[in-house]
């Protein structure tokens, strides 16, 4: 449908954005590359909408410059710049019919014959029958999708989304994540999606930027950011971490240490191990040190099969404080004297009676899940507490 | 309907209505039925017998279809103009974050607020200060003065609910500032800007206080009916008021048609 081999990259370099004394966007280094799926993920006031509206020249940037593959875009009008936007709650003309809606920037750019491409892209989108309807006639999903035809049908060389699939119900946005992902791999077209739901970028996106107060924490694949966070706003965002403050007891680093070198830490009496290579920082015998684990990595036992775990594994005692059954697993809340509130999901396969809230139990895990993080940070960063994790996205 | 008490409580909703409407409809109707009248005397106050003369030579009267014809012009133009003004200056209060917009915020509704006489009584003295010759102008002048802050209130109520995506996404499209402006802002700022101009139209074209004091020897219709109902009240005066009557009860009539064709189209 495009043209493949024009250079879509978009490439920003020491971008930022300042409205009076707040600072929006700290200055910011990002390369998305031709044809990807990009994801921009943050809670609400993050700069995530802002870096977006500064790519579709509808923000100016206040330092740094904009390249849409070889060509400079900065100073280039919206109107001007080869790039089209899917905005939050679709802004469809109410004026206009679907059908001149999905024509308006064909007619703009003066090309006078619309009718054909409109009708293949409405067929695209599934909406050939609703061509003379007016866009309040059109259910939310219909609209989202007349939102996209409008903005593909220019074949713009990248696509921004504005968090658009945040106006739909739960089981709409799953169907629309999977069309969006089809379309962009049919259409090969650079898309670069805002959102504030976690499971959203990762479903879809290739690649997720993690923004917080206006700067990126951390770049990288779904599955790469998920297991390898690298602070503990990713950790706790990027769904639930276990955070546990330990002390170092063999750094493990160093000419001696090889790369399948491990790092010792102490926490209340419990001694877990954790890989160097997914420790964040440069840990010292002696210091503090955050180690993380995921709810789902851990194992539970009843206090009494001590002896049926494996030796090698990472092992925490403690009591049963809540439990709550999910269907596919319960999600168990266990208060240990290394760290109140751990939260184990355990998969609903066989389940043991004897694991009820006040039961005493040991939690173990795999070494190898286990990563580590600067101690001198907030270990409830990015919690709902502290991010105040809000589903309505301010523009400014 | 066993329990009249129960029919009452029932239907007090609609009694209550039919009586608003009646009350304001009264006037409208006496006005009508009197347009049919053959007066005796030279006042058309009193029912005398059915007669369709005054239908029949509606500008049988000396010089009242040249008054209703100078105020119709007078509220077109005053209507054009406050209309272009009042738009322009709604967008800007909206849009623009200029020096003196909170002052003109507030201003802007002073014509609303203050009394029509001491309205009138003031311009006539920076009028005749002017040495401006009273007349057309001195009308036209006034009347755009008191009709702009309608269109503005009604404009501005208008652009406030407008989505700002709904700009941004045509320029996204890419649309130039006029073509934004053309396509996507004006049709949608329409209904507004429509309410505005009707009100203008209606202010203008009934004004009376204003313009007795700032016309001079210019006689419009509004002062053409007080003059004549001096020495006598022709019955061409309700045949016009009837005429204007149902003109507009025909205009709300085919807007509401339009609008229920819309709905119509809609499924559901």
């Amino acid at each position: 449908m495009t043209d493949k081999t024009a250079g879509g990259d978009v490439r920003l370099s020491g971008i930022s954005k300042h409205y009076g004394t707040f600072t929006a966007v700290h200055p910011l280094d990002l390369t998305i590359p031709q044809g990807s799926f990009f994801a921009l993920l943050g809670a609400s006031g993050c700069g995530k909408t802002t870096t977006l509206r500064m790519i579709a020249g509808l923000e100016e940037p206040s330092t740094g410059t904009v390249h849409l593959g070889d060509r400079e875009v900065t100073d280039l009008q919206p109107y001007k710049r080869p790039v089209n936007t899917v905005f939050q709650s679709y802004a469809l003309f109410p004026h206009l019919s679907i059908f001149e809606n999905v024509a308006f920037g064909l007619r703009r750019r003066g090309i006078k014959s619309v009718k054909k491409q409109v009708d293949d892209m409405l067929e695209l989108v599934q909406l050939g029958q609703f061509a003379q309807r007016k866009p309040h006639q059109l259910s939310g999903g219909q609209q989202q999708r007349v939102a996209v035809a409008r903005a593909l049908i220019n074949h713009p060389q990248v696509l921004l989304l504005d968090e658009p699939l945040g106006a739909l119900d739960l089981k709409l946005r799953r169907q629309m994540q999977l069309e969006l992902k089809r379309i962009q791999t049919e259409v090969g077209i650079t898309f670069v999606h805002v959102t504030h739901d976690q499971e959203e970028a990762m479903t879809m996106a290739d690649t997720v930027a993690v923004m917080n107060g206006g700067r990126v924490e951390q770049l990288g694949a779904p599955a790469e950011l998920y297991e390898n966070p690298g602070t503990t706003f990713v950790a706790n965002f990027l769904g639930t971490s276990n955070l546990i403050e330990a002390t170092v007891e063999t750094a493990g680093t160093g000419a001696a240490a090889g790369s399948g070198s491990e790092i010792v830490v102490s926490a209340s009496g419990a001694v877990l191990r954790l890989p160097a290579s997914r420790c964040a920082t440069t840990p010292r015998t002696g210091g503090k040190l955050l180690v993380g684990v995921r709810p789902e990595k851990i194992s539970l036992v009843h206090a009494d099969e001590e002896d049926t775990i494996a030796t090698g594994r990472n092992k925490i005692t403690g009591r049963i404080a809540d439990s709550s059954f999910i269907g596919v697993s319960t999600q168990y809340v266990i208060d240990s004297q290394v760290c109140p509130e751990l939260e184990v999901y355990a998969q609903n396969i066989e389940r043991d009676s004897r694991l009820v809230p006040g039961a005493e139990v040991i939690l173990h895990w795999n070494p190898e899940h286990t990563f580590g993080l600067d101690a001198a940070q907030s270990m409830l960063a990015g919690t709902m507490g502290d991010a105040g994790i809000e589903t309505v996205e301010e523009s400014a | 309907m066993r329990n009249p008490l129960t029919w009452l409580r029932r239907n007090v909703v609609v009694i209550a209505g039919l009586g608003t409407l009646a009350y304001m409809i009264l006037p409208n109707v006496v006005v009508t039925v009197f347009s049919f009248n053959n007066p005796t005397g030279r006042f058309n106050y009193a029912w005398q017998e059915f007669s369709l003369d005054a239908w029949k030579d509606p500008c049988g009267v000396a010089d009242m279809c040249g008054s209703l014809s100078l105020s119709l012009q007078i509220a077109l133009w005053s209507t054009l103009v406050a209309t272009a003004l009042g738009t322009a200056i709604a967008f800007a209060l909206v849009r623009y974050r200029f020096r003196a917009r909170g002052a003109v915020n507030s201003l802007i509704f002073l014509p609303m607020a203050m009394p029509e006489i001491v309205m009138a009584a003031s311009l006539l003295a920076l009028f005749l200060n002017m040495g401006i010759q009273l007349g057309f102008w001195t009308i036209l002048i006034a009347h755009i003065m008191f009709c702009l802050s309608f269109v503005v209130a009604a404009v501005k109520a208008r652009v406030l609910s407008m989505d700002p995506r709904l700009e941004e996404a045509a320029r996204d499209l890419y649309a130039g500032p006029v073509q934004t402006f053309v396509r996507v802002t004006l049709p949608i700022a329409a209904p507004g800007i429509a309410a505005g101009a009707l009100l203008s139209f209606a202010l203008s074209f009934d004004d009376f206080i204003i313009t007795n004091f700032n016309s001079g020897n210019t006689v419009t219709f509004p002062m053409f009916v007080w003059g004549s109902a001096q020495r006598g009240t022709p019955v061409q005066i309700n045949v016009i008021g009837t005429a204007m009557f149902v003109i507009a009860v025909l205009v709300v009539l085919a807007g509401q048609m339009v609008g229920n064709r819309r709905k119509k189209a809609q499924p559901k």
